[in-house]
């Protein structure tokens, strides 16, 4: 029942989250275990059903084409782990 | 063995819209780094998004321009991959349900043949940020900054049917969806700022064959000449590889117009796995026939029309019209000319040769000429009164394009009037004649067949005495007159 | 004074009986006191609560007065406030401070309340007993050894142990309900769309709906008025009127048709939990209400269903956290990859990674359909359940959790287990159907919740219910035995 060490290596690539070596089979085990839960799923005969993305039958307002933001740099720069003149850094960007 | 070159477009055009897509920050461009970045736009946490009316209304009006069914329902999906430019983790796009459907549109080529073009479909999405890896720092610690002014900003994204089956259709292709874009005004359509970027689809296969080859998608090509360039460069290497006995690998590839050959991107990346599902905090968009058919009845005459306009209106050839209305810019300019001045044909001759000449030499567009519509209609009002030969006025406009001033005012101040006095012509003719014995004598001779070439050197002396100026058809028609009189 | 409803409260302020101040200062020394055992604040904001307080008494002094002037609250802290740092039980957001507030905190400061801080919650709100936090885990002010529930674990607890008064919360599977039910408070979830989601840190969008906890469904009904209304920068909040959900709170419950689905009383659930649900059940039969059985046939499959869809769109809606503009980054990342991996790999708890995890793989190629695809579609099903049964009936009621608070460490690591605990809770999310808990019993000392489910936008009558059952009864004033430590100054 639990997850396969490469599905958790593939999700966790997908995921951007790093998991140890040991821990691998631990976090397949616990995935297992949640989706043998959800496969209770798979045996209800839903054919016609239309998905429900949302609770309620609403629709999109859209909002008229105004500049309401004003120039908030310095704040958020403050939040930033690492930042200099004026742009975030990250490592390298390779194309 | 003879190949066949399959592509497909994706194109990506920013709207001009004031504001982003999903927030209320400035798009304009070139702003300082991330002082167009609000709240939502830098994916803080908490924050949601808002769609922009205005980039549906655009969107709209491109399906509506390019034939195409309008999605009446359409839903935003997330497109899951991390990159530093994508703030959210996310890229906010439509997949299943996209706001332009199908469509057709003609594109038309050099040689004068056209072809139809179908649209798969074209969709509305956020653009991403930008990562600035050059050294901009002044410390050497190597890493790249992120500047997110850029992300959120509208864009639609128009993919083609792999219906182009050369380099030439796709940059034709290319250059009717910029005519369109910027004939509904819904972008500037400008590619060296990005407003307009353009990935490739290429394959090719043995001509004759069903199934198409693999392809390999060339990424942000950045002007129509790379476009033709990528795309011929990225045909002969997959043409070689295979004569070679080798296959083409599906993958991402980027065009190096330094060199002028693609090279692969990101092959060692796992294969990606986008998982797209329906945008929660957006709700589906619903248009109503009411809002779609306004649109329809709002919407500008569009190049097609136009051009079909041109010929029947003006009298233009079908090669001038197309010509003329590319671009909206010169389109307008043209039918301004083509009013103030009454000669239609005179104008586009004007427009296809000296004027854009001179933008051409000068690097202008249309909208930057130095010689505005109206003064280049008073010139050929000038050369159609017959106040200034055609061969003075080129003398005028160049001196319009270098500010003189209005065609009158070259004319005036330069003193390059028409002469059309008929004594001042007789008495040049006179004069002419009575230093020229032999040339009389030799035309007196000649045999009537011969006599009308050897006018020229009593015109060509004429035309110099007068600087020019004098009237070309009373001195024909004078000097006719006193040699035949001679006879 | 800290035994106080919000309502007594607020009539107290206006008759001088004490000052905003005076009430303040009280429950900041309580918390400072007793909360060293409950653990259920993670940011406690003293200095700006007694200037919002001494601003309050002025306000009330001058007259005109909003309507909750001067009531200490506190917020979960999943709701950003502007200037205190904003955690959301994580690691990863440790060091947030976020420069903007969440429309509920806007609305809440406009109505005159004191905000004392901020409370402790399960990391990212996904949990059901609050050991998931960051910042440790909540101790149920009416047995320590026990949860309080989760996730909005820290407000049910602040309120039960008599620091505040009231608390904001959200609910997403039943985040607000099942804390309420197991520590005797009163707690709603309002219709999806109903409150604002602008600067509530999302864990799963279309089920995510902020809402209040307090000691009464009156309180309950005063704060949800102020947190409620349209609000422009969320998408999907209604624009829909907001009616005065303290108007109708006396209203005769006579002929009330009280749905009482059979699902809801089977395997699973605990027989003292269903007597004391029961009994409750009786006595609305007392105040004139009849009982309708009916049939939610697709009960069980909302664990399922929700498990699936609440990890896909957390999956996502937690991809921002990633060390570039805020939040935790981790030391020298090799490169950027290593920076992504690392720094979500320390950054986020244990659960929050597998539920990232369990989304990334519903929503991946090849099991799009048989999960995400799947569960949207038996979504549809459990709604068009409640709307054939509020065909029959005006509310639905059963039991909010199945059996009282568990021991801490009780349910291991099994994430199962702990998905079940939710069983109740997660269709009236799924459906976007406005539910709350409030107290009816105790077994072995420890609270038990009813839990009534209302039509959309159905708040008032679900409110209306609550009150009258709470005029009839006294489950709700029961006090915490561990909150009656550190007594009135």
């Amino acid at each position: 029942m639990a997850v396969d060490a490469q599905t958790v290596e593939k999700l966790a690539e997908l995921a951007r989250i790093a998991i140890s070596e040991e821990t691998v089979d631990e976090v397949g085990k616990r995935l297992g275990n949640v989706l043998h839960l959800v496969d209770q799923l798979q045996a209800v005969h839903t054919e016609g059903v239309v998905p429900m993305a949302h609770p309620l039958d609403e629709v999109q307002v859209l909002r008229p084409d105004e500049v309401t933001e004003t120039n908030q740099r310095d704040e958020f720069l403050e939040l930033a782990p690492q930042s200099e003149q004026g742009l975030y850094l990250v490592p390298k960007v390779i194309d | 063995m003879e190949w066949e070159v399959v592509i497909g477009l994706e194109v990506h055009v920013q709207l001009s819209t004031q504001s982003k897509l999903f927030s209320g920050a400035s798009t304009t461009f070139g702003a300082a780094p991330n002082t167009q970045a609000c709240a939502v736009d830098l994916a803080m946490p908490g924050t949601l998004p808002v769609p922009n009316a205005e980039a549906f209304r655009f969107a709209v009006m491109f399906g509506l321009a390019m034939n195409a069914e309008i999605g009446h329902r359409s839903v935003f999906e997330r497109k899951n991959y991390f990159y530093p430019d994508l703030p959210k983790g996310y890229q906010t796009t439509q997949l299943a349900e996209p706001i332009v459907g199908p469509g057709e549109i003609e594109i038309h080529l050099e040689d004068g043949s056209s072809k139809k073009v179908r649209l798969h479909h074209a969709h509305l999405e956020e653009d991403a940020g930008k990562s600035l890896h050059e050294a901009v720092f002044e410390e050497g610690h190597g890493m790249s900054g992120i500047d997110l002014n850029r992300a959120g900003t509208p864009l639609i994204e128009i993919v083609s049917e792999p219906d182009l089956r050369s380099a030439a259709e796709a940059v034709a292709y290319l250059k009717k969806i910029h005519s369109i874009v910027t004939y509904l005004g819904i972008s500037d359509g400008d590619m060296s700022q990005g407003s307009m970027r353009c990935d490739a689809n290429v394959s090719v296969r043995l001509k004759g064959e069903e199934e198409l080859g693999t392809r390999t998608e060339i990424k942000n090509v950045n002007s129509f000449r790379f476009v033709e360039r990528a795309i011929k460069v990225e045909a002969e290497r997959q043409i070689d590889l295979l004569e070679d006995g080798g296959t083409v690998v599906q993958e991402t590839r980027l065009y190096d117009s330094d060199k002028n050959e693609t090279r692969s991107m990101r092959s060692k990346e796992v294969a990606n796995d986008y998982r797209y599902f329906p945008c929660p905090d957006l709700l589906p968009v619903e248009l109503s026939d009411d809002y779609v058919e306004q649109l329809r009845s709002e919407l500008p005459e569009l190049p097609d029309a136009k051009s079909a306009r041109f010929a029947s209106e003006y009298g233009l050839s079908a090669y001038d019209a197309d010509q003329l209305t590319q671009e909206r810019a010169l389109a307008d300019y043209f039918e301004t000319v083509a009013k103030a001045s009454g000669e239609p044909k005179l104008a586009a001759n004007w427009m296809m040769g000296e004027l854009a000449a001179l933008l051409n030499r000068e690097e202008l567009s249309i909208e930057q000429s130095p010689v505005s519509a109206e003064h280049l209609a008073g010139l050929i009002e000038r050369i159609k009164d017959n106040t200034i030969s055609s061969k003075i006025a080129k003398q005028v406009f160049e001196a319009m394009a270098s500010g003189e001033g209005d065609a009158d005012t070259v004319i005036e101040k330069r003193g390059l009037k028409q002469v059309s006095d008929t004594g001042a012509i007789e008495q040049m003719v006179d004069e002419v004649i009575a230093n020229s014995a032999r040339q009389v004598e030799n035309y007196r001779n000649a045999d009537e067949s011969k006599r009308p070439k050897m006018m020229g050197y009593f015109v060509g002396q004429i035309m110099k005495a007068s600087k020019g100026q004098a009237n070309p058809q009373m001195i024909n028609k004078i000097l006719k007159e006193k040699l035949d009189a001679l006879l | 004074m800290h035994q106080l409803t919000i309502a007594e409260i607020i009539r107290g302020l206006r008759e001088r009986e004490f000052s905003s101040v005076e009430i303040t200062r009280q429950l900041l020394t309580r918390i400072e006191q007793l909360d060293r055992e409950f653990n259920s604040f993670i940011t406690i904001t003293a200095e700006s609560a007694l200037e919002q307080a001494e601003a309050a008494d002025r306000c009330l002094a001058a007259g005109g007065a909003p309507a909750l002037c001067g009531v200490p609250i506190a917020h979960k802290d999943i709701f950003c406030t502007r200037g205190v740092r904003t955690s959301c039980g994580s690691k990863m957001l440790d060091n947030f401070v976020p420069p903007y507030d969440a429309r509920v905190v806007e609305q809440l400061q406009a109505a005159g309340t004191v905000s004392l801080g901020k409370t402790n919650m399960d990391e990212f709100a996904m949990g059901s007993s609050n050991e998931t936090s960051f910042y440790g885990p909540v101790k149920n002010p009416w047995n320590p050894e026990h949860v309080p529930g989760g996730s909005s674990g820290g407000s049910a607890a602040a309120v039960a142990a008599q620091l505040v008064p009231g608390a904001t919360a959200t609910d997403t599977g039943g985040s607000i309900r099942q804390p309420a039910a197991l520590t005797n408070t009163t707690g709603i979830k309002p219709t999806y769309g109903r409150v604002s989601r602008w600067g509530m840190v999302a864990f799963a969008s279309s089920l995510d709906q902020g809402g209040p906890v307090a000691r009464t469904a009156e309180d309950v009904a005063y704060l949800l008025a102020a947190m409620s209304g349209h609000d422009e920068r969320d998408s999907t909040s209604l624009n829909r009127p907001v009616p005065d959900f303290a108007a109708g709170l006396n209203d005769d419950l006579a002929g009330l048709r009280i749905g009482v689905p059979k699902e809801y009383f089977g395997e699973g659930l605990d027989g003292d939990t269903a007597s004391r649900v029961q009994d409750a059940l009786k006595e609305y039969e007392k105040l004139g209400a009849k009982l309708v059985d009916i049939s939610l046939p697709h009960t069980g499959l909302a664990v399922p269903a929700y498990y699936v869809i609440a990890p896909a769109e957390a999956s996502a809606n937690l991809s921002r956290f990633d060390g570039v503009r805020y939040g935790y980054r981790c030391e020298n990342p090799a490169d950027l990859r290593d920076l992504y991996m690392r720094s979500r790999g320390e950054g986020f708890g244990e659960e929050v990674k597998r539920r990232i995890l369990v989304g990334t793989y519903a929503l991946s190629a090849g099991y799009y359909d048989a999960y995400y695809n799947k569960a949207q579609q038996v979504r549809r099903l459990i709604k068009q359940d409640f709307v054939q049964a509020f065909e029959q009936v005006d509310v639905i009621m059963g039991p909010t959790a199945p059996h009282p608070a568990f021991r801490i460490g009780e349910k291991g690591d099994d994430p199962v287990a702990m998905y079940l605990e939710d069983i109740y809770t997660l269709s009236a999310n799924l459906a976007g159907l406005p539910a709350m808990s409030l107290p009816c019993g105790l077994v072995n000392g420890l609270p038990v919740g009813l839990q009534i489910i209302g039509n959309y936008l159905d708040e008032g009558r679900m409110l209306n219910a609550a009150h009258r059952y709470q005029q009839a009864t006294d489950w709700h004033r029961a006090t915490a035995p561990y909150a009656h430590a550190g007594g009135d100054q």
